[in-house]
């Protein structure tokens, strides 16, 4: 599904305080499971995750997508891989706040020319499918964390993303969302997407729900786990 | 093609609402933009009106005004003059023309006494201008007295009332008849104030000047497209200067743009942050700030020149009117012609809309150029 | 020097788009001399964050270039009254000797800044953006033309004196002067209405048959560059020579500029605007379809000039239509 190969991040390169976030990354993220990538601050979880999400490009390295090479893309195209394959919840949510839930939602869409009314059409699904159409046009900042996170969750999924990508979600939720929030994910692996998250949460790492656990420390692999074997 | 116009409507529609959810920013700036356009487009449009209203009075005078000198003064013009101007190759008319000031102790006002070409007017009859009619609450079938520089008093019958629509040339004018013209200054008879001569052919005008020169030397030939140049160049050189002065005030709006765009809030920027990791891509940002520049700038200068316009047309350049005291009293009360021009407002469009674009142009592109992964190291 | 607003703000733009270029020169050498797409060093996305300053200035250019050409000729013609036999744009522009240089520069800018965002368009599409360096190679050239165009319009207004006497369209047109725009206007009216339909016809043909050919072609296309510029020139031609004067009714009165003007309903601005973009979008189909050749462009670059080549000939057919429109309802006879 998606490959790294060789893959290396610098920071202020060239410069003194140049930093190698990532060095040298090799892994295969399988397709319909759930992957975590764990490590101690600083190991480089979010980096690569940036990097697995094309949200930012390698200084060296490989990262292919369905056998096709993205790598060096520009960023006008990789943001167009990355609208249509890849789906984001962030730790702090980063909904816009004033807008109202299903405005948030339908962001994502706007820039690929889809008709409004099919955008609202497709959100309000996702809202109905996550009990929340009741907040369809509440104001985010209106909302709890636990349905703002649902709300980002639509939103990551309104352009039918394969690929679920996740910085700490949990970070902010306590015990008894986590553990709804990650039967969500389940939910969407059995559905067939691809989930990958970051976590540092034991509640999450050693959680039923996940398929795969990479470790990272100091920007290099050093154990990949495979702790569930259930049919997709 | 579909999609491109869906995307924009999306795009307007986002620019639009984030415009709204930040009222305070939003309104300061359109104030500000307003108020440039307002200010620029009001000088603009009221010294258009008056070099128009200069050249429309001056489109209906002759070509040539012949005038006698003595000793370098304006002296009347002797008889015989027309007839030894005769027939001139180009000329399609000549006529003597009578008219003169009369100092009016009741108002402290002048009038123009004038002998109409084109009208008859019965001796004992005047047809007087608008501000005549408004300072001395005539109407037609009144009588008026006028006491001329003899002594003696002359009483007139108003008989008329000229149109208000071109209040600069007429709004002093008392019409009357030859024989009471003469009369009331004691005008010596057969002497003309001076002579105009039409000329059909405009590239005949120098020509025919020239050889009014060689048959009259005492005389001065006026050329009308001479007037009509030299009225341009005094307007334009007059909203030139303005213009320059407040070029300060575009300068500062430009730096007051840049602020405002460079300096975006913490909030914005975390808006535009999100935009990008969710899937927006740096063009898509671009072409969001840009719609939201192009509403900025069409609301402000739509508001700021229809502002304008009724303040130049409607209340007479009211606001700056003591600033420009020179052109303000020269024609106490004459409503301008609205008129509006293409120049003008192109020019306008650089003086305003050009450098605020130019003024945003850096700051959007930073901010458009946000790393997508910013927002997940905040 | 005539102190004007509209002169000023002519000033101001043309300084603009030389600052903009200008300022952009030293990074355009940076991107020409480190520009290396498979990279992913901080350096290359630095550069790459730059192309898009880029666009945008240069889009802006464009924009200028329009706006001040309509504005030069427009205030030109407003001027005409100061100067003695100037009747109309064409007198003022001829009262020195760089009126008429700084109108064609600041049309030579134009039509480059519009090839410029063509190939930007189509370079844009190619996930290995191939032409950037010819981009940015044509970039730097530009810099210097919009320096001439600053130029030649502060040389223009400086030597602009009241009261000069210039000659306008009437003689500039006129059989009496010995120039190639006279020569125009004594041009047989018959030959020129020949002129300008063979041209346009061959044009918007060469410009359809391209467009449904999807640019496959690539003579085609160079063919179609070559033709609409051919077509461009006969068309200012046969509006100097024919259409003013079936506009204007009046058999001698040739000028290309009065027909901008209100008493005349601003018609030229229903020839004009099709015209131009016509213009620019067969000299931009011409331009783009050399770059085929590039294998990530091999499909692109046709695609796009066929695309505009439609452009082109959906121009160029309407500018010939409206102008033999306001041929058959004019009231001239000019030939029997
Ligand atoms: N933009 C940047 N500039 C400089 N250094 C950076 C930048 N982003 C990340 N780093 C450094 O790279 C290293 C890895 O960061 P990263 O955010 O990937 O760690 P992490 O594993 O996600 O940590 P945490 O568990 O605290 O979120 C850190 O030492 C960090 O300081
Ligand atoms: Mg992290």
């Amino acid at each position: 599904m998606l490959e790294l190969a060789n893959i290396r991040k610098a920071f202020n390169q060239g410069r003194h305080n140049e930093y190698w976030a990532l060095k040298g990354i090799d892994l295969a993220i399988p397709p319909a499971r759930v992957s975590v990538l764990k490590g101690p601050s600083g190991s480089g979880k979010t980096t690569l995750l940036t990097i697995l999400g094309c949200l930012a490009r390698p200084t060296e390295g490989r990262v292919r997508l369905k056998g096709e090479d993205i790598s060096g893309l520009p960023e006008r195209f990789l943001t167009e891989i990355r609208r249509r394959s890849f789906g984001f919840i962030f730790q702090q949510f980063n909904l816009v706040r004033g807008l109202s839930a299903i405005d948030n939602i339908i962001l994502p869409g706007y820039p690929t020319g889809t008709p409004r009314a099919q955008l609202l059409q497709r959100a309000e699904a996702l809202l109905a499918d996550m009990q929340l159409a009741h907040r369809r046009d509440a104001k985010v900042e209106w909302l709890s964390g636990g349905e703002q996170q649902r709300v980002a969750i639509c939103r990551a999924l309104i352009n039918d993303p394969e690929i679920l990508v996740a910085d700490e979600p949990t970070a902010n939720l306590d015990s008894r969302l986590s553990a709804e929030f990650l039967a969500i994910l389940r939910r969407l692996a059995e559905a067939g997407r691809t989930v990958i998250l970051t976590s540092h949460d034991p509640l999450v790492v050693e959680s039923a729900v996940v398929d795969r656990v990479y470790s990272l420390r100091d920007g290099q692999l050093i154990d990949v786990r495979d702790v569930r074997r259930a049919a997709p | 093609m579909n999609r491109w116009i869906e995307k924009q409507r999306h795009l307007i529609d986002f620019t639009a609402s984030s415009l709204a959810r930040r009222k305070g920013k939003s309104l300061g700036l359109l104030v500000v933009y307003t108020l440039l356009v307002f200010v620029l487009a009001s000088v603009s449009l009221y010294t258009h009106a008056l070099r128009n209203e200069a050249t429309r009075v001056l489109a209906g005078t002759p070509e040539i005004v012949l005038q006698r000198l003595i000793a370098g003064r304006h002296d009347l013009v002797p008889p015989g003059y027309v007839e030894k101007i005769g027939r001139m190759r180009g000329v399609q008319k000549i006529e003597g023309r009578l008219w003169g000031y009369y100092y009016d102790s009741v108002l402290k006002a002048n009038y123009t006494f004038m002998v109409p070409a084109d009208r008859n007017i019965a001796e004992g009859e005047i047809t007087v201008g608008p501000a005549l009619e408004r300072s001395r609450g005539l109407a037609a079938g009144n009588g008026i007295s006028f006491r001329a520089y003899s002594g003696e008093l002359h009483t007139f019958i108003v008989t008329g009332v000229l149109a208000h629509e071109s209040e600069l040339v007429s709004a002093d004018l008392v019409l009357m008849s030859e024989a009471d013209f003469r009369r009331f200054f004691a005008y010596p008879e057969g002497h003309y104030t001076d002579i105009a001569l039409w000329v059909a052919n405009p590239q005949e005008v120098r020509n025919v000047g020239r050889k009014l020169i060689d048959a009259l030397p005492d005389s001065r030939p006026i050329l009308r497209e001479e007037v009509l140049r030299t009225y341009a160049s005094v307007f334009d050189w007059r909203e030139g200067m303005m213009l320059a002065l407040l070029s300060a005030a575009i300068l500062a709006f430009g730096i007051f743009a840049w602020e405002k765009a460079a300096g975006l809030s913490a909030e914005e920027k975390r808006e535009i942050g999100i935009l990008k990791a969710i899937g927006w891509e740096t063009g898509d940002v671009i072409a969001m700030k840009f719609w939201e520049g192009f509403l900025v700038s069409l609301l402000a200068f739509l508001l700021g020149y229809v502002a304008a316009y009724v303040h130049v047309f409607h209340f007479e350049f009211a606001l700056f009117a003591p600033v420009l005291q020179g052109w303000a009293v020269l024609y106490p009360s004459f409503a301008l012609t609205p008129r509006i021009d293409g120049v003008q407002v192109a020019t306008l469009f650089v003086f305003t809309v050009l450098p605020y674009t130019a003024a945003t142009l850096v700051p959007i592109w930073r901010a458009a150029t946000t790393d997508p992964d910013t927002v997940m190291r905040s | 020097m005539i102190f004007q607003p509209a002169i000023i703000a002519l000033l101001l733009a043309a300084g603009l788009s030389l600052a903009m270029l200008a300022a952009a020169s030293p990074f355009a050498v940076q991107l020409i001399r480190h520009w290396d797409i498979g990279s992913g060093s901080e350096r290359q996305l630095r550069l790459e964050r730059l192309t898009y300053l880029f666009s945008m200035m240069m889009a802006l250019v464009c924009g200028l270039q329009i706006l001040s050409t309509l504005l030069f000729v427009f205030n030109a013609d407003r001027m005409a009254v100061m100067f003695v036999g100037a009747m109309c744009a064409v007198g003022t522009l001829n009262a020195n000797a760089y009126g008429f240089p700084a109108l064609y520069a600041q049309l030579a800018l134009f039509f480059l800044a519009a090839v410029w965002l063509a190939i930007n368009r189509l370079d844009n599409q190619a996930r290995d953006y191939p032409l950037t360096r010819l981009k940015y190679a044509l970039l730097l050239v530009y810099a210097p033309l919009a320096a001439l165009v600053l130029y030649l319009q502060f040389k223009h207004f400086i030597h602009l004196e009241a009261d000069v006497i210039t000659s306008c369209c009437g003689s500039m047109f006129s059989e009496a002067a010995d120039t190639v725009a006279s020569e125009l206007g004594t041009m047989a009216p018959r030959r020129a209405i020949a002129l300008f339909y063979t041209a346009l016809g061959a044009a918007v043909l060469l410009a359809l048959w391209h467009w449904r050919g999807a640019g496959r072609r690539a003579w085609g296309g160079l063919a179609v560059g070559a033709s609409s510029v051919a077509a461009f020139f006969a068309a200012l031609i046969g509006i100097v020579a024919f259409v003013s004067l079936y506009i204007y009714e009046h058999p001698n009165h040739h000028c290309p500029f009065c027909i901008l003007k209100p008493e005349y309903g601003y018609q030229g601005y229903l020839l004009y605007v099709p015209l131009f973009t016509a213009a620019a979008a067969g000299l931009a189909a011409g331009v783009l379809t050399p770059f085929a050749r590039r294998p990530s462009l091999a499909t692109l670059a046709p695609r796009a000039s066929a695309r505009l080549a439609g452009i082109a000939a959906a121009g160029f057919a309407l500018f010939a239509a409206i102008a033999s429109v306001m041929v058959l309802r004019s009231n001239l006879i000019l030939i029997a």
